[in-house]
């Protein structure tokens, strides 16, 4: 499997996310410079977490005009697998793969914590390595995390198996859904189950040292899916 | 001399010094240096390198006497910040710093800018800054200002640090109404470097190019300096455009640019653009160098157009940097900082006058002989006062339930938990968190390695009212414990001492006491001090905060796998108190919240009896014999164990039957240890020849904490006391604990 994760100035979890990549599939991974317009053949890209542009803007609205996204989109489309996490999901909304948007979280503060996800469809490139309807335990770490689409759109989303993660109860503190998600939702995908966003940091539990380790489910899944 | 300024300048009188904060004398003494006087552009440079918080002129002749030296030394205080060898050739890097002035006055920027300002501290060295954490003080939790005061500084800290990308994982943060008109909030960050490839400040090489890199300079924070080494008064709402405005993403850019650029061989010596901004870092670095200093203000970067060499030398704006780079070397660092999208520009050269000379619109504005800024700065010897240790005063116990003692400890301010705070910080980010806050220390994984740093700041600043050399000596043995509760060896220190004007002989004495009670505890724990700061002046209409020289402690973990939390981990496991004490109870928690009231004095420390107790526990764990342990501090023993049971979701029955001193007492030197019944056994066989005392208090078991005589309160109802203050009173729910 040939991945490559893009940077862009504020970015700040592509080394992380680098270092989970490299764990699950032993071959080392190409960074990009956001303002490279041309990528190498490549089976997975990574949209990092981080504060692309400080966000000082809507959380990922610049970084969905950097030069590199142009490609990225064109290789979405060809079918090459896209992952987005944390702010990488906020910048796939901003670039039109996924469908709704992220708002800043309904207690309008920054949350860090565990939170527990269920897995809603197991037949994915990201998601082989689960059964559905399992429950992984993942932190996330953002202030603008709200999943919000019009209730047509979610829907459909939901009628075409396009929610890839909800949160749900466990074992850890707070309420199940700490962002105010609309029905709970986490994670989704493109219609062609191709491109995943999603706000929880898989690459934070893929050591025992972490607390835990279900994030490492995702990354076997793509090595499974796409070496 | 004639120099030259854009604008006409009022001349500088000492009424204009006085402004500056510079005392009659000093102006005097400034004239008499200088043989002329000064020009308004110079006369604002002495003032702010004068100040107190540049120069510490009032600390500098105590800070000498705290020990400094240790063989995994490799940097102390001196330069931007202190280095320790933590094997491989690699060292850790880390300071702390106060931001009390700035976020009393504009919460969110003034605790944003104080994580953004060590974070610098940390990187110039050439360090990638792995870790922060923070110690903060507020006011009564019922002073009108508090609860915007707690939600404004914590949402600063998290701004800041989660958008650089560096994990905040622990720290402490207490009220206490000595800090209703002046809170606290200081700042600390650890970076991970080659020992081999480490960077300092003094300049070199004659001609050599000075670089200014970072964000443009802005009219913002012109006078921090002389604001941070202030009195406040009524008035100080007034001094809020003298608060500078964080941008933590062009701080990420700031941190990838410099580091690499530092790959590199380009730089010759660097400081980051701190307090007093260009003044004192381009006074600083050519002093250290022995060498002179020649700026072109025109080539500043600035924001704005018609900004004064006043103006730009004094500007506070965040995110700057000055560099000395090797001739030559100026294309490879404008090619990287292009890339980063950040200003960098050749501003001017090292010369061998030793001179500061600055020009404007070409002309000299400022010329002024480093020597007369620096070697003739005034140094005081303030006279000061001892405190003696109070009388031991009578202690009534309150007739009231321990259990239902324990919960209203739980449900305070103090004692409750602060998860509140620290679900606001980013902790897991860098995916090397292998602990953060809530036990004894935190520990992020040395990356790519099994080794560990354990992290923490430690300070009870009562104790230290009531006994300053008690309390400087506490401060520093909590913090040697409480690595030593991980299993970690203790390193070393940094300080931020906090304390109110030297200028009055009562808080004077309470810094040289609590430097004497920190120095005893260094010498006797060879934890010695590498890297600090001094907040004077922190009063309000003459009200001193407590003194708080809080301590950021830093210990090294050899092997990731052995290690401990205070989470208990099996049900049947039994539990051991480490160390003795008679129930002090005086300047305790319990005395504060059930008893109304602070008097007596802290409990004594015995520092001999600390290390034998430390270098037990560490052994225990380095051995894998133990995995369960935690400090016993303020609350006492019963409160620890609360907070063991609830970190581990796991009951504890106690077979012991004690009164409230005993359960609620700070006797220091103490751990609770839990482990299985045959490894506490053979423990309990062998204390007594090791010199240690051992007892037996109960086990780990069902789903209640269980007192001898009182009924069980269940895990759901600790949970809630502990859980429930601070979200009730940041949303109004509440004014008080």
């Amino acid at each position: 499997m040939k991945a490559a994760v893009v940077v862009f100035p504020g970015s700040n979890c592509d080394r992380d996310v680098k270092v989970a990549l490299e764990q699950a599939t032993s071959k080392p991974v190409h960074m990009v410079w956001h303002g490279e317009a041309e990528l190498p053949k490549l089976d997975l890209i990574v949209l990092p977490g981080g504060f692309s542009y400080g966000d000082y803007l809507r959380s990922g609205a610049m970084a969905a005009h950097s030069p590199v996204m142009g490609t990225v989109v064109e290789r979405a489309k060809q079918g090459v697998a896209v992952l987005g996490i944390c702010n990488g999901f906020q910048i796939l909304t901003e670039a039109g793969l996924l469908p709704g948007a992220l708002l800043p979280n309904a207690g309008l503060k920054f949350i860090c914590r565990d939170v527990h996800v269920r897995v809603e469809q197991s037949q994915t490139v990201f998601t082989n390595a689960c059964e559905a309807g399992s429950v992984l335990r993942i932190p996330i770490a953002h202030h603008d995390g709200q999943y919000f689409a019009d209730a047509d759109v979610l829907d459909r989303l939901e009628g075409e198996g396009q929610v890839a993660f909800r949160y749900c109860q466990g074992p850890a503190a707070g309420p199940a859904n700490p962002n105010g998600s609309a029905r709970d939702i986490a994670g989704v995908f493109n219609a062609g189950r191709t491109v995943l966003g999603l706000m929880p940091h898989p690459e934070r539990a893929v050591d025992p040292l972490h607390g835990g380790s279900d994030g490492r489910a995702l990354f076997q899944s793509l090595v499974a899916a796409l070496a | 001399m004639s120099l030259a300024g854009e604008r006409r300048e009022p001349p500088a009188t000492p009424a204009l010094a006085a402004e500056h904060g510079l005392k009659g004398e000093e102006f005097a003494r400034l004239v008499r240096a200088l043989g002329r006087q000064p020009n308004l552009a110079e006369l604002g440079i002495f003032a702010a390198m004068w100040s107190e918080h540049c120069s510490y002129k009032s600390s500098k002749v105590w800070l000498k006497r705290l020990p400094t030296k240790a063989p995994w030394v490799v940097c102390g205080p001196g330069e931007n910040a202190g280095a320790v060898d933590i094997g491989d050739g690699q060292v850790a890097v880390f300071k702390m710093e106060s931001h009390n002035h700035p976020s009393f006055i504009e919460p969110y920027q003034g605790a944003a800018t104080g994580v953004g300002g060590i974070l610098r501290d940390v990187f110039t060295m050439g360090a990638r800054p792995i870790a922060n954490l923070n110690a903060l003080r507020f006011g009564d939790p019922a002073h009108a200002k508090t609860r915007h005061l707690v939600s404004g500084v914590v949402a600063g800290i998290g701004g800041y640090g989660n958008c650089v990308g560096v994990p905040t994982v622990g720290g402490e943060c207490s009220f206490h109404p000595a800090y209703n008109g002046n809170i606290l909030v200081n700042a600390m960050t650890v970076g991970l470097a080659e020992g081999k490839r480490l960077f300092f400040s003094a300049a070199a090489g004659i001609g050599n190019p000075v670089v200014y890199v970072g964000s443009k300079t802005g009219r913002d924070g012109i006078h921090g300096a002389t604001m941070a080494s202030a009195e406040f008064d009524e008035d100080s709402e007034a001094k809020r455009p003298t608060v500078q405005v964080g941008d933590p993403f062009t701080e990420k850019l700031l941190i990838e640019a410099c580091l690499e650029l530092m790959a590199t061989d380009a730089i010759v010596a660097v400081q980051d653009m701190g307090a007093a901004g260009l003044t004192s870092s381009s006074v600083e670095m050519a002093a250290k160098g022995g060498v002179g200093i020649e700026l072109d203000l025109d080539a500043v970067p600035t924001r704005e157009a018609g900004m004064s060499a006043y103006e730009i030398m004094l500007s506070e704006s965040q995110e700057r940097m000055l560099m000395i780079l090797r001739p030559g070397a100026e294309a490879a660092a404008q090619r990287i900082f292009a890339k980063w999208e950040l200003a960098c520009a050749v501003i001017g050269r090292i010369t061998n006058t030793g001179r500061l000379v600055a020009r404007r619109h070409g002309k000299p504005a400022v010329d002024l002989p480093l020597a007369a800024l620096v070697e003739a700065a005034p140094v005081y010897e303030r006279p000061w006062t001892a405190a003696p240790l109070p009388q031991p005063v009578p202690i009534r116990v309150a007739a009231l339930p321990t259990g239902q003692v324990l919960l209203r400890l739980l449900n305070s301010p103090d004692l409750g938990s602060k998860r509140w705070i620290c679900q606001q910080y980013d902790h897991t980010v860098m995916a090397d968190t292998v602990a953060s806050a809530g036990g004894d220390a935190a520990i992020v994984r040395v990356h790519g390695t099994t080794k560990g740093l354990a992290l923490l700041t430690e300070c009870t600043p009562r104790y230290c009212q009531a006994h300053p050399r008690t309390g400087g000596r506490q401060a520093v043995a909590e913090a040697w414990r409480n690595l030593c509760a991980v299993g970690a060896r203790p390193l070393a220190i940094t300080d931020c001492m906090n304390f109110g004007s030297p200028e009055r002989p009562e808080v004077m004495g309470q810094f040289a006491e609590c430097i004497e009670g920190m120095r005893e505890a260094c010498l006797a724990l060879d934890f010695p001090v590498v890297s600090g700061n001094v907040s004077l002046y922190n009063e309000t209409n003459g009200n001193a905060v407590l003194p708080t020289p809080a301590i950021g402690g830093v210990g090294l973990l050899a092997d990731l796998g052995r290690r401990a939390s205070h989470a208990l981990k099996r049900a049947g496991d039994v539990l051991l108190l480490l160390g003795e004490g008679p129930g002090h109870l005086a300047q305790s928690q319990y005395q504060r919240l059930i008893l109304g009231h602070e008097a007596g004095p802290p409990p004594p420390v015995d520092l001999s009896g600390e290390r034998r107790a430390g270098e037990f526990v560490r052994r225990l764990i380095a051995e894998g014999q133990l995995d369960t342990c935690h400090d016993v501090s303020e609350g006492g023993l019963l409160v620890a164990l609360a907070e063991m049971a609830l970190a581990g979701n796991l009951g504890i029955a106690l077979t012991t039957a004690e009164g409230h001193a005993f359960w609620f007492g700070e006797d220091q030197g103490r751990y609770l240890l839990a482990l299985p019944e045959a490894a506490a056994d053979s423990l309990l066989a062998g204390a007594e020849t090791a010199g240690l005392r051992l007892r037996r208090l109960g086990s780990a078991a069902g789903d209640a904490l269980t007192l001898r005589g009182e009924p069980p309160i269940s895990l759901q109802t600790l949970r809630k006391a502990h859980e429930g203050w601070l979200p009730a009173y940041v949303a109004g729910d509440t004014d008080k604990g």
